[in-house]
């Protein structure tokens, strides 16, 4: 045990190090400047985690399947800008490092009266009060013009010139920095919280609801006191977006972002307490990066989903920790043939599916925009067969190849796990 | 009254038109080892749950040490003092043995809803818990998810949860039901060994268990109690055996 625990510090200590570091691996000395673009990624997964970490005390830690969180950080972000403009007039002398628990308290507030709503039932009835919640609240965002401004939000000036550290938060990469503050502190007080009685009992709710009442629990208020700490940190998170951007629309609190919440939280690994911080990240990268190279990014993100459901259904980090018997056992080495021979026709099955759809989407977005398929500096004509021929063979023959080797590869799984493996809890 | 434990008054069940539970009369005795039996589908599982609260009576009252718990929900009458285990195991299967048996605790030892508690440096909370799998045999078993034990060991952690927390009124439904003979043993000497000094109230299909763990044997048939008494009066009375052991007998 205490051989994983060092691991586990030693990777949290070299991520929150690389997280510190790299805004300048992307510095320009001629200039003088931090590139912009990886700052507000950077920024962006920040914030992100937070949200996918707090999401997840509701989904991993108590089985609650939640469409409202982005409701939390929304009004954490209405409220701050609402803090950061009284602030500026002088009307609230809170420094700007501090602001945040004013934002995890607003979330905090509204999640106490909707989680009355909500925690009163569980599972699907759960799932259908907060959709109704998250609908409400949009609809609220776009109605109530003196809170939420309408469609166009309302904004701030995030130089409220009141710190601790004498910082004016000019430049972004010093709202990072508070960003990555922030993160820490919340991704510490979360774990901290799954290590206490509440923690605890949400789990076991989770497990078995009926197994709890019957220990002197009542199940609800379990429920009810997880939900409203988790409201908590999303505001946090909606703060620290309101400090970044100095904008809040209803984006910030409508549906598509608690999706997201829930896309990072599986994806990353809900079982595990750093996997959705680890969603947050690659969904983000995603987002940003390959949002630049595609028009279709959205259908990748989309794919990954449903292909983690059917065959991941542990996230990136159920993945990764069912090795962690083999790797005991000093046997990877026996896996890395095995999955040399999966991982190349799973390549060209990928690369088959791309070709695909994004010659579907340059015969009809990218024709809408003038844009043409450019490939290593050649110009594919779309209209020809040759590339959709190509690529189908490629999706369908790597597809075939690959589920061979699948099968193979599983023979080899299934004997490891036979040799080492005893099962252990997981949290 | 204050020497009864549990007190049941004319107490009743319907699900719709169908009576489960017609007029139930049963008092058990503090420190009363206290079996109920009875052929399949003749209410004593529902009874366990009108009991602790897992349904709510039709009519009639229960008492717990003197106080009515009839209509309060399951937490209340849970520390209140009762505690039951459940027929069909029920544990929280991702969590780890030892987990299983804190969360028993944690209630009981005054941690309630806390979320400022940090519980690895409760000592007097985790010496309890593993002096607890220490009397289960199941200190091997420690960081097992629960929901990997073998089954015996899963009904063992079953009376363990259900124990731990210190209620004075334990309620065992079937406690060895499924197991072998040699298991059944153990479990039994387990039953008798953490119930020292408790109420305790079993349903039980296997006699010989029945007869030897048990002071007061209650039958019930239909929904009804048609005898109660001491082990050798039970097993003496006609009618018991006509509706019940009668069966066994022949056979």
């Amino acid at each position: 045990m205490s051989g994983t625990r060092s691991t586990q510090s030693a990777i949290w200590t070299v991520a929150l190090l690389v997280a510190m570091l790299m805004p300048w691996l992307f510095y320009n000395y001629h200039t003088g400047r931090h590139s912009g673009f990886v700052v507000s990624m950077l920024s962006q997964m920040g914030m992100m985690s937070i949200l996918a970490l707090s999401y997840n005390m509701l989904l991993g830690q108590a089985g609650l399947f939640s469409f409202c969180h982005a409701t939390f950080f929304g009004v954490g972000g209405y409220a701050t800008i609402h803090f950061l403009n009284m602030a500026g007039d002088g009307g609230l002398p809170v420094p700007m490092e501090l602001i945040p628990i004013l934002s995890g308290l607003s979330g905090l507030g509204l999640a106490i009266v909707f989680g009355y709503m909500a925690t009163k039932q569980r599972a699907t009835a759960f799932a259908m009060i907060t959709l109704g919640i998250g609908e409400l609240m949009t609809t609220a965002a776009l109605s109530f013009h003196h809170f939420f401004g309408g469609e166009g939000g309302v904004n701030a000036n995030r130089m409220i010139g009141h710190s601790l550290f004498g910082l004016k938060y000019a430049s972004a990469v010093q709202v990072y920095y508070l960003i990555l503050a922030w993160v820490v502190l919340a991704t510490l007080a979360m774990f901290f919280l799954t290590q206490t009685p509440l923690g605890r009992m949400a789990n076991a709710t989770r497990d078995n609801f009926e197994r709890a009442q019957f220990m002197g629990y009542d199940p609800r208020m379990v429920r009810f006191l997880q939900f409203a700490l988790s409201g908590f940190f999303a505001g946090i998170g909606g703060g620290l977006y309101a400090i970044t951007y100095e904008i809040v629309t209803f984006d910030a609190l409508a549906a598509p972002l608690s999706a997201n919440a829930l896309l990072m939280a599986y994806i990353g690994g809900s079982a595990v307490f750093g996997g959705p911080l680890l969603g947050a990240v690659l969904i983000t990268l995603l987002q940003s990066g390959v949002s630049l190279l595609s028009n279709s990014w959205l259908v990748y993100v989309g794919v990954l989903f449903i292909t983690m459901v059917m065959f991941a259904p542990n996230g990136i980090m159920g993945l990764v920790l069912a090795h962690r018997p083999v790797a005991r056992a000093g046997l990877m080495g026996q896996l890395a043939l095995p999955y040399l021979r999966v991982i190349l026709p799973g390549l060209l099955m990928v690369l088959g599916f791309v070709g695909l759809v994004e010659l579907t989407s340059f015969l009809t977005i990218g024709a809408a925009q003038g844009r043409t398929l450019v490939l290593f500096g050649n110009r594919i004509d779309v209209h020809a067969l040759l590339p959709w021929l190509i690529s189908a063979v490629l999706l369908f023959g790597g597809g075939f190849w690959f589920r061979v080797e699948a099968r193979a590869f599983h023979r080899v799984w299934e004997r490891l796990m036979a040799e080492v493996a005893p099962a252990r809890a997981l949290a | 009254m204050t020497d009864l434990a549990l007190r049941l008054t004319d107490v009743s069940k319907a699900f719709g038109l169908t009576r489960i539970i017609s007029g139930v009369n049963l008092d058990v005795a503090k420190g009363e080892r206290h079996a109920i039996i009875g052929p399949n589908g003749a209410g004593k599982t529902t009874l366990f749950n009108l009991i602790s609260g897992r349904f709510l009576v039709s009519s009639g009252e229960i008492r717990l040490n003197g106080e009515r718990i009839d209509g309060l929900p399951p937490h209340k009458i849970n520390r209140m003092g009762l505690s039951r285990s459940f027929q069909i195991t029920s544990i929280y299967p991702k969590l780890s043995v030892f987990e299983n048996l804190r969360c028993a605790l944690l209630w009981s030892m005054g941690y309630y809803y806390s979320f400022w508690t940090p519980l690895w440096i409760q000592r007097g909370l985790n010496e309890r818990t593993d002096k607890i799998l220490e009397d289960l045999n199941l200190t091997a078993r420690r960081h097992t998810a629960a929901g990997l034990l073998p089954y015996a060991d899963q009904r063992a952690l079953e009376i363990g949860m259900t124990i731990a927390g210190g209620a004075s009124v334990i309620l065992l439904d079937e406690p060895t039901a499924g197991m072998s003979n040699t298991e059944t043993d153990n479990a039994m000497e387990l039953i008798r060994r953490v119930s020292k000094g408790k109420t305790l109230l079993m349903v039980e299909h296997d006699m010989k268990v029945v007869f030897d763990l048990a002071d007061v044997i209650t039958v019930l048939v239909y929904g009804r109690v048609i005898a109660s008494g001491p082990p050798h009066e039970v097993r003496a009375n006609a009618a018991v055996q006509e509706a019940y052991l009668g069966a066994l007998v022949a056979a």
